[in-house]
């Protein structure tokens, strides 16, 4: 049975934790914190009051119709966008005052390929390896040109590319600096079958190898099939939020769309 | 050390980019060099008044053909998002802007190079002296300054064609102002010391320009 929102709130904001096992166990600290964020577009609100903690080692899946916030909080997430209001602290560190030391430990997936189409595949990752400060860079580059399947192409212009190798080289960049927090927005939009199931194999290693992934989605099978833990959107408000071993499969659908409505 | 490392791999960037195009810098410099032409048989002028004519010709040409290059250098960060790239990198937004103003520059450069020849040839003019050379660069350094800051203005809106050259002529009206006069004086055998005036003028626009510019260019480029 699929807890109600409500229930399922408490469980992941507040793990229950018997006073022998506090004084006992180092305290769960998470990895982000994001406290009372509101943004706002001119009138309309993005996002009203989110609360939310991420811990490391997390596969969270962002669900949500169309418009709900998704994209704005993963955003704001990656130091992209800054909040109207409310705080967001990485390990307790202020992302607003200390954006450019964090951006290090951040990758990002987006729409976009955040590619230069007129540079060749080994130039935009050498580019944004001297951009990341990346030791050994021509080492990391090879091995993401290699993980991606894209190692005979390095010297080919990106604007040559299909969308699913301009995709798997999107994704070799987010993850040339390795970073401790993925952020993925709509990831699976528009693969076809083999990215998809690279993709779905890289995300599996990442996991892992202890990566922080936060993953934004409207399709609901892939999030839960990916997630381990499952938070809703609607119009900017968190309506639910689970650990994925409680969300029932089958219930969850019609819960959803109660939850969207 | 680092911030230098990065503004060379901006800059590097660009004009890697632009060598496997070359669609910048030759749309400039076809452009520049007809508009050229057209003012050379327009205003058919010979001798004394051809020379009293170029260095305005000269200094309307590169500001209208620099428009077309920044617009572009420009452009190619908004495709892809590739802005966001570089916004997402632990990269200090004033080495952003130098890597971008810098290629700008590089690019404008290049452009006046060809045409202080032609314009030369065209208006009888003794254009291809040092200190010419000298306020060619002071003038095109504070143009590229302003230029860079708002075409990352320009950039993210949808009549940015139309809005740069709006916003970017005003701006630069003093500099190219100091620069035909500068120029003027240099070609008609003015020393240096002569024309310091606007030669002092042109080094404080540089200066007054590069300052706003990377202090603002954050605030443009991040939402």
């Amino acid at each position: 049975m699929t807890p109600s929102p409500v229930e399922a709130r408490s469980t992941v904001e507040a793990p229950s934790v018997t006073e022998e096992d506090r004084a006992s166990a180092p305290e769960v600290i998470p990895l982000i914190e994001v406290r009372d964020l509101c943004k706002s577009f001119g009138p309309r609100a993005a996002l009203s009051n989110v609360d939310l903690d991420i811990f490391a080692g997390q596969l969270l899946a962002l669900l949500g119709p169309n418009g709900a916030g998704k994209t704005t909080l993963l955003r704001i997430l990656a130091t992209l966008s800054k909040p109207t209001s409310g705080s967001i602290r990485y390990e307790g560190v202020d992302m607003t005052r200390e954006g450019t030391t964090l951006r290090r430990r951040i990758g990002l997936l987006s729409h976009q390929s955040l590619l230069y189409e007129d540079l060749t595949a080994h130039q935009n990752l050498a580019f944004y390896a001297i951009m990341y400060d990346l030791a050994e860079p021509e080492e990391r580059i090879s091995e993401m040109l290699r993980r991606v399947g894209l190692e005979d192409r390095r010297e080919d212009l990106v604007r040559t590319f299909s969308r699913g190798m301009q995709q798997r080289l999107a994704l070799a960049r987010a993850l040339l600096h390795r970073p401790s927090v993925l952020l993925l927005d709509e990831p699976y939009s528009g693969l076809d079958p083999r990215v998809t199931a690279m993709l779905s194999d890289l995300l599996a290693e990442l996991r892992e190898e202890g990566c922080t992934i936060v993953m934004t989605t409207h399709d609901l099978p892939q999030g839960l099939a990916l997630g381990r833990r499952i938070v809703v959107l609607r119009r900017g408000r968190i309506v639910y939020d689970a650990p994925r071993d409680q969300v029932d499969e089958r219930d969850f659908p019609r819960l959803y769309d109660e939850l969207t409505d | 050390m680092g911030f230098l490392r990065k503004v060379g791999a901006i800059i590097a960037k660009d004009i890697a980019a632009e060598l496997h195009t070359r669609e910048m810098v030759s749309a400039m410099l076809v452009f520049a060099a007809l508009a050229l032409l057209i003012f050379s048989f327009a205003l058919d002028l010979q001798g004394r008044a051809a020379r009293a004519a170029a260095p305005g010709v000269l200094w309307s040409t590169v500001s209208f053909a620099g428009v077309l290059g920044l617009s572009r250098s420009l452009a190619r960060e908004q495709l892809n998002g590739c802005i966001e790239g570089l916004l997402l990198a632990p990269v200090d937004r004033s080495a952003i802007f130098f890597g971008k103003a810098i290629g700008n520059l590089a690019f404008i450069v290049t452009v006046e190079l060809a045409l202080l020849p032609l314009a030369a040839v065209l208006f009888s003019a003794p254009l291809l002296k040092p200190a010419v050379l000298l306020v060619v660069a002071l003038g095109t350094i504070g143009y590229a300054g302003a230029g860079t800051l708002l075409a990352a203005i320009s950039v993210n809106t949808r009549a940015r064609e139309v809005l740069l050259p709006v916003l970017l002529l005003p701006v630069v009206v003093p500099a190219l102002i100091a620069a035909v006069r500068a120029t003027t004086g240099l070609m008609e055998g003015a020393s240096l010391t002569d024309v310091a005036g606007w030669v002092n003028l042109l080094v404080a626009y540089d200066l007054v320009m590069v300052a706003v510019s990377m202090l603002t260019f954050s605030y443009v480029v991040e939402e």
